[in-house]
C-alpha cells in the first residue's frame, strides 16, 4: 500500500487532540484523594456523560475496523449485533440489572457476585475477567499499530509505545474520571472524524440505491470477485438484507448463519452477556452519581449506538461496492505482507529471469505462502496457500524479472523495491477486510480531513485502551489484591496499587498485543473469547437476580461448567475453510458450521444453557447458605420494587426502554 | 467532580474546526488538493460544522455555569 504523506495541518489536529486528552488528565488530577477517587471515580458524574463513556468505552478497535471488516464480509446483517443484540441488552440492564449493581454498593461486577453467591464465583469471574481485558486490550491495540504501519509508514513499535503512553498518562493522572471524560471528548471525535468519510464514499458510489444495485451483482456472484468461494451464489438481497436471507437459512446468506444462532447466541446469550455483565461497561454506569443517572446511562447511550451501523457498518458495505466497480478504481487492501514474504517474492521472482514467468507463478505462490503463513514441518509445504490472479502475478513477473528489486540501499532502489511490492500485492485475490476504513480514509481525505479522520480512528483506539485498563485495574486492585493477597491495608495503599497496576496492566496488554498479530480478523477472535467467557456468565447473574434458590456452589459449579463446555465444544467443532488446530476441532471435529460466525453463536448458545442448567440443578442438591435477609437488595424478588424518583412518566427508564425498542423494531422492519 | 467536560469539548472543537476552516478557506483555489474528496472543498464546509458544534458546546457550558452560580 502507498503512504500517504500527511501535512503540518494534519500533525496540528493530532497534536491538539493529545494535549487536550493528557490536559484533562492533568485537571483531574487535584480531585483524587482516595483509591475510589481513582478507581470508582467516588459516584460522582451525571448520566448523560456516563452515557456517552458506556458507548464510547466500547467503541474501540473492535467497533471501527472490526465492524467495518464485518459489514464488507456480511453485509447489512452485521446490524444484527446492534439491533438485535446490543439495544435490547442495553434496555435490559437499564430496568432490571442497574437497581442491583448500584444499589448494592459493590464496586466491580466480581464483587456484586461475591455478594450475591460467595467467593469462590468472585474469584473465578474476577480472574476471567482480567485475562479477557488484557486480551481484548490487546488486540485493539494491535490494530491501531498495524494500521498506524500501513497508513503513515510509522513503525510498528514506535505507534505502539507512544499511543499506550498517551493512555497511560491520563489514566493514571486522573484514574477513571478521566477515562470517562475523555471517552466523551473521544465519542464526538469518532462520530466527526468519520462521518464525512463516511459522506463522500456513499456519495462516491452514487448513494444508498446505486450502492444496492451494486452490491446485488456482488451477492449473486460473490466468486468473481473473489469474496467467497467459486461456486457460492445467494439472492440478490444477501448483502442488503438483515433478516430476509437469514430466514431463508445459513448457506443463503454471506454469514453462514441460521435464525437461532442468530436471535439465540448472538441476540440473546451473547449481547446480553457483554452488555450486561462485562465490567468495561458496566463500571461507567456504577460511576453515575445516583441512581437515576446509572439506570439512564445505558439508555442514553442506546440512542447513538442504534444509529452507528451508519457510521460503522456502511463503510464496509461501501468498501465492497465501490471494489465492484472497475471505473472507481478502488479494491479492499489485499494483507500486508510479512518482511519475510517480501524477501521471498523477490528471491522468487528474480530467479525466474531466468526460465518462463508463467510457468514460475505456481512456484513463487509456494514460496510467498510458506514465508507468510509458515511451512507445514511434515509436508514441507506452506500451512495455507495465499490468492493470486495468476495471469496478472505473470505480468508483474514480466515486468520485475530483470529490474534490480533486490536492492534497497539508494533512494531510486527503494523506490522501485516499493512500487514491486505494491504491484505484486495488487495481483493477491485475499482481502485484508480490517484495511477497509483506512483504505477509505485515505481514498477520500485531502490534508485537513485526512488530520481529522486519524484523529478520530486514534480517539477510539485509546477509548477502547483506557476502558479495559480502567475495567482491570479495579477488578485487580478490589477483587484479587485487597481480596486474597493483602486485605486490611491502609486505603492509600490501595490508592498506590491501583495506579501500579494501572502500569502494568498498559505492559500486559502490549505484550498482549504482539501475541495478537499473528491473527487477522479481530471481530472473530474476540467474540471467541466472549464466547468462553461471556456467555455462561449471563446464566450465571440471570439466575443470581430472579432466582433467590440459587446457591454458591450451584454458581460456581455452573459457571466453571459452562467455561468447560465452551472450551469442549470449541476442540469437537469447526467452521468449514478452516483446518483443525486454534480455530477449533483440536481433539475431533464432530460438526462443521458454515462459517466461524456460527460456530460462536452455537458454541454461545451451547455454554449458556449448560451453565443454566448445571446452576440450577446443583443449586436445587445444596443448602442455602445466604438468607433471605442478606439477599436484600442483590435479588429481584425479596427487593423493595424501586419507586421512580419522582418524575413525570415519560422519563422513567421502562418509558424510555419501551420507546427504545419500538424504534429498533422499525429499523429491523425497514431493513429486512 | 470539578471539571464541566463541556469545556474542553467546546474549545478543542473550536479550534480545531476555525483550523480547518481557514485552511479550506485558503486553499479554496486549488481544486486538485480536493480531487480526493469529489471536488468539494470538505476542509472548508466541515471546519464550519465542527466550529458550530464546538461554539455550542461553549455556550452550554457557559449557561450551565451561570444557572449553577
Amino acid at each position: 500500500m502507498q503512504n500517504v504523506q500527511l501535512g503540518f495541518l494534519d500533525y496540528a489536529i493530532l497534536l491538539i487532540y493529545v494535549i487536550f486528552v493528557i490536559g484533562i488528565g492533568f485537571v483531574l488530577r487535584r480531585y483524587l484523594k482516595s483509591s475510589a477517587d481513582f478507581l470508582t471515580s467516588g459516584r460522582s458524574i451525571p448520566a448523560w456523560v456516563t452515557g456517552l463513556a458506556f458507548i464510547s468505552a466500547n467503541l474501540g478497535a473492535l467497533e471501527l475496523v472490526g465492524m467495518a471488516a464485518s459489514g464488507a464480509k456480511y453485509g447489512i446483517a452485521t446490524c444484527h449485533f446492534y439491533w438485535v443484540g446490543a439495544i435490547p441488552a442495553m434496555v435490559f440492564l437499564a430496568i432490571f440489572m442497574m437497581p442491583f449493581y448500584y444499589g448494592s454498593k459493590a464496586r466491580s461486577v466480581p464483587e456484586y457476585l461475591k455478594m450475591r453467591f460467595d467467593e469462590r464465583v468472585r474469584a473465578l469471574n474476577s480472574v476471567a475477567f482480567a485475562v479477557m481485558t488484557l486480551f481484548a486490550s490487546g488486540i485493539s491495540m494491535n490494530a491501531l499499530a498495524k494500521l498506524l504501519n500501513q497508513l503513515l509508514g510509522w513503525n510498528y513499535h514506535v505507534a505502539l509505545w507512544i499511543c499506550s503512553a498517551v493512555v497511560l498518562v491520563y489514566v493514571l493522572k486522573g484514574g477513571l474520571t478521566s477515562a470517562i471524560y475523555t471517552e466523551v471528548l473521544q465519542f464526538f471525535m469518532i462520530v466527526l472524524g468519520f462521518a464525512p468519510v463516511v459522506y463522500l464514499g456513499l456519495r462516491d458510489v452514487g448513494g444508498w440505491d446505486a450502492m444496492t444495485q451494486a452490491l446485488s451483482g456482488v451477492s449473486v456472484d460473490p466468486a468473481a470477485l473473489h469474496f467467497k468461494d467459486p461456486g457460492t451464489s445467494y439472492g440478490p438481497n444477501g448483502w442488503t438484507s438483515a433478516w430476509q436471507p437469514l430466514l431463508a437459512g445459513s448457506s443463503h446468506n454471506p454469514m453462514g448463519v441460521d435464525c437461532f444462532a442468530m436471535v439465540f447466541g448472538l441476540g440473546f446469550v451473547l449481547s446480553f452477556g457483554y452488555w450486561c455483565t462485562n465490567f468495561l461497561v458496566v463500571q461507567r454506569a456504577m460511576a453515575a452519581r445516583n441512581m437515576g443517572a446509572a439506570r439512564r446511562t445505558p439508555l442514553i447511550a442506546a440512542v447513538p449506538k442504534m444509529l452507528f451501523p451508519a457510521l460503522v457498518i456502511l463503510p464496509g458495505m461501501i468498501a465492497v461496492a465501490l471494489t465492484s466497480m472497475p471505473a472507481k478504481n478502488y479494491r479492499i487492501p489485499p494483507p500486508s505482507l510479512e518482511k519475510q514474504a517480501i524477501v521471498a517474492a523477490v528471491a522468487a521472482v528474480k530467479q525466474a529471469a531466468q526460465s518462463d514467468p508463467q510457468a514460475a507463478v505456481p512456484e513463487i505462490i509456494q514460496k510467498v505462502s510458506g514465508a507468510q503463513k509458515g511451512v507445514d514441518p511434515k509436508t514441507g509445504k506452506p500451512k495455507k496457500l495465499l490468492g493470486f490472479d495468476q495471469a496478472k502475478l505473470a505480468q508483474v513477473v514480466k515486468t520485475y524479472a530483470d529490474k534490480p528489486i533486490g536492492q534497497d540501499q539508494t533512494k531510486e532502489q527503494r523506490a522501485l523495491r516499493a512500487e514491486f511490492v505494491a504491484a505484486f500485492s495488487n495481483t493477491m485475490t485475499d482481502y485484508d477486510y480490517d484495511g477497509v476504513i483506512l483504505s477509505l480514509v485515505k481514498k477520500y481525505c485531502p490534508t485537513g480531513l485526512l488530520g481529522l479522520a486519524l484523529t478520530a480512528l486514534l480517539a477510539s483506539f485509546m477509548s477502547g485502551m483506557a476502558g479495559n485498563v480502567t475495567a482491570f485495574n479495579t477488578v485487580w486492585t478490589y477483587d484479587l489484591y485487597q481480596a486474597y493477597i493483602a486485605p486490611n491495608k491502609s486505603d492509600q495503599h490501595y490508592f498506590w496499587m491501583g495506579q501500579a497496576v494501572t502500569v502494568a496492566g498498559i505492559l500486559l496488554s502490549i505484550a498482549c498485543a504482539y501475541f495478537a498479530k499473528q491473527y487477522n480478523n479481530a471481530m472473530d477472535i474476540i467474540q471467541l473469547v466472549f464466547g468462553f467467557v461471556n456467555a455462561p456468565l449471563f446464566a450465571t447473574f440471570l439466575l443470581g437476580m430472579f432466582w433467590a434458590r440459587g446457591t454458591g456452589t450451584g454458581a460456581f459449579l455452573g459457571l466453571f461448567g459452562g467455561i468447560s463446555a465452551s472450551a469442549l465444544f470449541h476442540s469437537l467443532t469447526i467452521a468449514a475453510g478452516n483446518s483443525p488446530g486454534v480455530k477449533g476441532g483440536y481433539l475431533a471435529v464432530q460438526q462443521t458450521f458454515p462459517s466461524e460466525m456460527a460456530q460462536n453463536f452455537w458454541l454461545a448458545s451451547f455454554a449458556f444453557i449448560t451453565c443454566f442448567t448445571l446452576t440450577v440443578v446443583i443449586s436445587l442438591l445444596t443448602r442455602r447458605t445466604k438468607t433471605n435477609e442478606e439477599l436484600k437488595g442483590l435479588v429481584y424478588s425479596l427487593t423493595p420494587k424501586l419507586k421512580d424518583e419522582a418524575k413525570a412518566w415519560y422519563l422513567r427508564p421502562a418509558t424510555l426502554g419501551l420507546v427504545l425498542l419500538a424504534c429498533c423494531v422499525v429499523l429491523n422492519i425497514i431493513f429486512r | 467532580m470539578g471539571l464541566d467536560i463541556r469545556l474542553p469539548i467546546g474549545l478543542m472543537f473550536t479550534l480545531i474546526g476555525a483550523m480547518l476552516a481557514i485552511y479550506g478557506l485558503a486553499t479554496n483555489s486549488e481544486p486538485e488538493l480536493y480531487g480526493r474528496s469529489l471536488g468539494i472543498n470538505v476542509n472548508l464546509r466541515w471546519g464550519l460544522v465542527l466550529l458550530a458544534f464546538g461554539i455550542t458546546m461553549l455556550t452550554l457550558f457557559w449557561r450551565g455555569r451561570k444557572s449553577s452560580q
